[in-house]
């Protein structure tokens, strides 16, 4: 089971397992981590699910499609090379662990 | 202020509760959930749930998030609402006592009209009725939509996927009327009517004929007929206005709030698709049917209650997933004075740019979610006339952004 870790902007980790196929968005909803506004319930149509990926474990994701690379262009904190919309992060046990990072803002 | 009840716990009700929390309120939060389900989202019950069943993606929040914020779930349907003395009736029996009270709670679903009566026609609104359609499905051949709105076309565009044979009636000569440009409508057509969806437009269900079985035949006002063993109807929704109307606050197409979303109570706000009310990009008052429109309606109703008063002002956006292709409409739809389209309906991406009063009205994007993003901000900031610059197709979307007052390219989206 891959295990989650969430980084507030202020720095508070927040570590969680994940069980079966979900997106790291679905994980962060269903454990209320904050920041992870997700308006669209996965979609790909908000861009307020933006995370930053943690430097070492930005190889253990396939890259971004087109869509969610035109959509991250446009989310409110600055784009960074290890952007991503965490509904689009799907986990399985392949992923052992993943360091996500919050940004300020989503709006 | 003490104590806030929250009538209702879909999208608006549960996001109403949670900002509430998240600016500090510290008084008791209670909220009442008039379905047997704990609170989850609408949407995905005509997309990926009616495909996975899967309740842990659909949840709004995770059952233990309530307590966590300390927010008092409680189940019941609200029966009466009494201003003298500030509390409301539970079915139950309960009263709960208000200092403020929010009403968030949703529409309910027009129902087919014939002579025969509506009994086996399905309508797909609470997840209930999704798990019951999902579990006629496997035993399903052929299904009749009845209402080519966005629920009915995404169910259609759903079933036809798996195989079955599909037919849509409805009165409008093109789908999604109401709602959508022509354009889009058309393409949207174009694209079920390729994946094998059948259309009987401009016409209406005269009368639905029930045989053994599941079995059905409707017959169409222009005399058609439509063989199916599962009906399915998408026909619009009605706001629930009753409870409020018959407490004395002012109702039209859903109960009458102000800029501010206050009912003609100040100690009552209403919030989400029950709310009709006043909007800076609309000349008259409207009401809308969203997860955007419930969400900052919730979020402008906590501001205001924990201090910090400020009309409402968001861009309404909104989204369906129908088939493989992605529909995201920013704005509002309504009358356009000049209209531009940017990118190739051919190649299945593209964005329809509507116009009213050299302002950008609405946007509608097919497979182009950066030109919904994009749209978002550019009506937000109201701006003048983008439209040659739109009209360029040369101009990525991005650059549109460029076109805005400085400091206006991230204004409120
Ligand atoms: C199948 C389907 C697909 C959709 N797809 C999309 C989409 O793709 N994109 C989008 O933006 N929107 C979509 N919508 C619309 C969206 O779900 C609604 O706009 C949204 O749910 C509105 O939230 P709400 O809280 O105002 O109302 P609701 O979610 O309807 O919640 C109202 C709640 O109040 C309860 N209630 C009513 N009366 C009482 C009472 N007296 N006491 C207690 N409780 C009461 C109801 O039982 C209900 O649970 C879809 C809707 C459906 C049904
Ligand atoms: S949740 Fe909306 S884009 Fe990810």
């Amino acid at each position: 089971m891959p295990s989650l870790t969430f980084v507030s902007p202020q720095g508070v980790r927040r570590e969680i397992t994940v069980s079966g196929n979900s997106s790291a968005m679905n994980a962060a909803r269903l454990n209320g981590i904050g920041g992870i506004e997700a308006e669209c319930g996965g979609a790909l149509s908000c861009g307020t699910c933006h995370v930053y990926v943690d430097e070492a474990d930005i190889e253990k994701l396939p890259p971004p499609s087109d869509e969610e690379g035109d959509m991250l262009d446009l989310v409110a904190a600055p784009r960074k090379a290890t952007s991503r919309l965490c509904c689009q992060i799907e986990l399985s046990d392949e992923i052992d662990s993943l360091i996500l990072h919050i940004p300020e803002t989503q709006f | 202020m003490e104590t806030i009840v929250i009538l209702g716990a879909g999208h608006a009700g549960c996001q109403a509760a949670f900002a509430l929390r998240e600016n500090g309120f510290r008084g008791r939060v209670t909220l009442v959930n008039g379905e047997e389900a704990a609170p989850y989202q609408r949407p995905p019950l005509s997309k990926g749930y009616m495909k996975s069943g899967r309740r842990d993606e659909i949840l709004l929040r995770a059952e233990t998030a309530f307590a966590d914020h300390d927010i008092h779930l409680v189940s019941g349907v609200a029966e009466e609402i009494d201003r003298d003395r500030q509390q409301v009736r539970l079915g139950t029996g309960d009263a709960l006592p208000y200092d403020h009270l929010i009403l968030a709670v949703g529409t309910v679903n027009r129902r087919v009209s014939v002579p025969a009566g509506d009994t086996g026609v399905h309508y797909l609104k609470s997840l209930r009725d999704a798990d019951i359609l999902r579990g006629r499905l496997p035993q399903t051949r052929r299904v009749a939509v009845i209402g080519a709105g966005f629920i009915g076309l995404e169910f259609a565009a759903l079933t036809a996927a798996q195989g079955k044979t599909v037919e849509v009636v409805d009165i409008g000569t093109r789908v999604m009327a109401r709602a959508t440009s022509e354009e889009v409508s058309d393409f949207f057509r174009h694209r079920h009517q390729d994946a094998g969806v059948r259309f009987h437009l401009g016409q209406g269900v005269a009368e639905i004929f029930r045989h053994l079985g599941n079995r059905a035949t409707l017959l169409t006002t222009a005399g058609g007929e439509i063989e199916a063993d599962l009906v399915v109807a998408g026909i619009g929704v009605m706001p629930n206005t009753e409870l409020a109307a018959r407490a004395g606050l002012a109702v039209d197409n859903g109960i009458v709030v102000d800029t501010y979303l206050s009912t003609t109570d100040p100690a009552i706000s209403a919030i989400g698709d029950c709310a009709q009310f006043p909007s800076p990009h609309a000349a008259a008052p409207i009401r809308l049917e969203s997860v955007q429109n419930a969400n900052d309606h919730a979020k402008c109703v906590a501001r205001r209650l924990t201090g910090d008063r400020r009309p409402y002002a968001a861009v309404p956006w909104f989204w369906s997933d129908q088939g493989s292709d992605k529909l995201q409409i920013a704005g509002l739809p309504g009358e356009a004075d000049r209209q531009v389209l940017r990118g190739d309906p051919e190649r299945n991406r593209f964005s329809v740019f509507r116009f009213r009063n050299g302002q950008l009205a609405s946007v509608e994007s097919v497979n182009q979610p950066a030109e919904h993003m994009v749209a978002r901000r550019l009506i937000g900031s109201r701006s003048e006339t983008l439209a040659d610059q739109a009209s360029d197709a040369a101009v990525a979307a991005k650059e549109l952004l460029l076109h805005l007052q400085p400091g206006n390219a991230h204004a409120s989206v």
